[in-house]
């Protein structure tokens, strides 16, 4: 698997041939608490970068999951939508949200390494 | 203006709470155990609110003073014993509410409890009502500290001795570390518990002795989903200066006596629609699956006209399921009515249901 990347919405994404995975990060979790529902977009819907493409709510409100990159919409992750706790505990592993075959690797490019993440996570956070 | 801090902000701070702007207050939001946690803790164990941002109001004076505040709340306090406490509103002529509070007759008069937000304007529209006959005195030395689950009992009564023989709805003063506290056993979370009335230099020593006895501090959020699954109404949600206890269905904290004859403020009103019914009432709402419907969620019926509005809305932990409280035209009141509720542009079906949604543990009487 290829590096793993990070928006400034909190998504993380990993490339694997052309089909990226993509779920929540772990720092977004922390400032959502505790996750109690989770809707995912459709299997075989287009969905474009920096759309909306699912639903996380928390005990105390309601945000939205964007895409950071475009593409079609290969599988989604029933387990969160059946436990939405999973997200908290796996994030960044068992916990992914859906799988895209991606339009054009070039988005990939403005997207942060793991480091510039961690960094812009703390500057936000405080 | 500068935010305004309780006696145990630093407390909170070394128990790493979040903190979020409540009323003016920097209150807790959660601890590091999250929401979740702190609500089934609460229901199985013991969990310490701060609630010193609501206000203490304090007014002295005899039968003159009991005569003069049945003209404002729907109670009959003439009949009400020493140290019992009845919830209740502050109301105006339309019967819209202001307030919800707690009143409870004590040996030198009355003691309010008031929300944070309405605190001073209730404080404001009393002295205006009262006039300079009565002393009135809004507490800020004290602060408030509520404990609540079923091993709270035992908690606190190790360290006030007594307090386990006061039954639900009654308070006292009690002698502890040697100061004067007034406590109650009462809450807002559909659990045995205790408000705990206590001066300001003193409430961090006692709160510490209580973690120390095996109580934890809760935050705001999980106060927020308790009193949601005990069907408990928030002011500023629930209950507005738009909305009447007849409507808020609150028709019970109304006393009996008071219907007959009147005399009250906001009467009328409140006699016309106890006769006449309310246009829309207030019920329990559970969404079908997992989808949470907010506040300000529109209600729809299958005929696509809006039907009422959500007013508070969370995921129940105990109940382990979405929950919500909500304004219905009359004819869509009753338990196990389908409604529709407008999430993020699509209509989800949910019903009516009756509260609470979870069941209250109250103590009625000891021994």
């Amino acid at each position: 698997m290829s590096e793993v990347k990070f928006s400034k919405e909190h998504e993380w994404i990993a490339l694997e041939g052309d089909v990226a995975t993509i779920g929540i990060t772990k720092h977004a979790t922390e400032m959502l608490g505790d996750i109690v529902f989770a809707e995912l977009p459709e299997k075989g819907s287009n969905v474009e970068k920096d759309g909306t493409a699912g639903v996380v709510e928390s005990t105390k409100a309601a945000s939205d999951v964007y895409t950071p990159v475009s593409g079609e919409v290969v599988d989604t992750n029933q387990s969160i939508v059946d436990d939405p706790a999973k997200i908290n505990e796996d994030p960044e592993g068992g916990a992914w949200f859906f799988k895209l075959k991606i339009k054009d690797t070039s988005e990939l490019d403005t997207l942060m390494n793991k480091e510039e993440y961690d960094k812009f996570a703390k500057e936000t956070s405080s | 203006m500068e935010i305004k801090k309780t006696s145990l902000n630093k407390l909170h701070q070394s128990n790493n709470a979040k903190f979020v702007e409540f009323a003016g207050y920097e209150m807790p939001i959660q601890y590091s155990k999250g929401i979740i946690e702190e609500h089934k803790f609460t229901r199985s164990n013991s969990g310490i609110f701060d609630v010193s941002h609501m206000g203490q109001l304090f007014i002295y004076g005899d039968e003159s003073l009991t005569e003069e505040l049945e003209k404002i709340f729907p109670l009959d306090l003439k009949n009400l014993k020493q140290n019992c406490s009845k919830y209740s509103f502050l109301m105006n002529e339309e019967a819209g509410i202001y307030d919800d509070l707690i009143i409870t007759k004590i040996e030198e008069g009355y003691l309010i409890i008031l929300n944070a937000a309405c605190k001073d304007k209730d404080f404001e529209i009393l002295s205006n009502l009262l006039g300079s006959k009565f002393k009135m005195n809004l507490d800020n030395n004290r602060s408030l500290i509520a404990i609540q689950g079923p091993k709270s009992v035992e908690i606190l009564n190790s360290i006030i001795n007594g307090v386990d023989q006061l039954s639900f709805m009654t308070g006292n003063w009690f002698d502890s570390d040697n100061q004067k506290l007034f406590v109650t056993r009462s809450g807002y979370t559909g659990e045995d518990g205790f408000e705990i009335s206590i001066s300001n230099d003193k409430a961090e020593k006692f709160v510490e002795n209580l973690i120390e006895k095996g109580a934890q501090l809760i935050g705001l959020g999980a106060r927020d989903t308790l009193r949601l699954e005990a069907g408990l109404c928030l002011y500023g949600h629930e209950l507005d200066i738009n909305k009447t206890p007849v409507e808020a269905n609150l028709r019970w904290a109304i006393s009996k006596s008071r219907l007959s004859n009147g005399g009250f403020i906001g009467s009328k009103k409140i006699m016309n629609q106890i006769q006449d019914g309310a246009s829309k009432i207030r019920v329990g709402i559970k969404p079908q699956g997992r989808l949470i419907a907010r506040e300000k969620t529109k209600i729809f019926d299958d005929t696509d006209k809006q039907i009422g509005e959500i007013t508070s809305g969370t995921f129940g932990p105990s109940v382990n399921g979405p929950i919500a409280m909500g304004y219905v035209d009359k004819e869509f009141s009753k338990v196990d009515t389908k409604i529709l509720l407008e999430v993020r542009g699509k209509k989800h079906p949910a019903n009516v249901c009756a509260l609470p949604f979870y069941k209250k543990n109250y103590v009625k009487g000891v021994n």
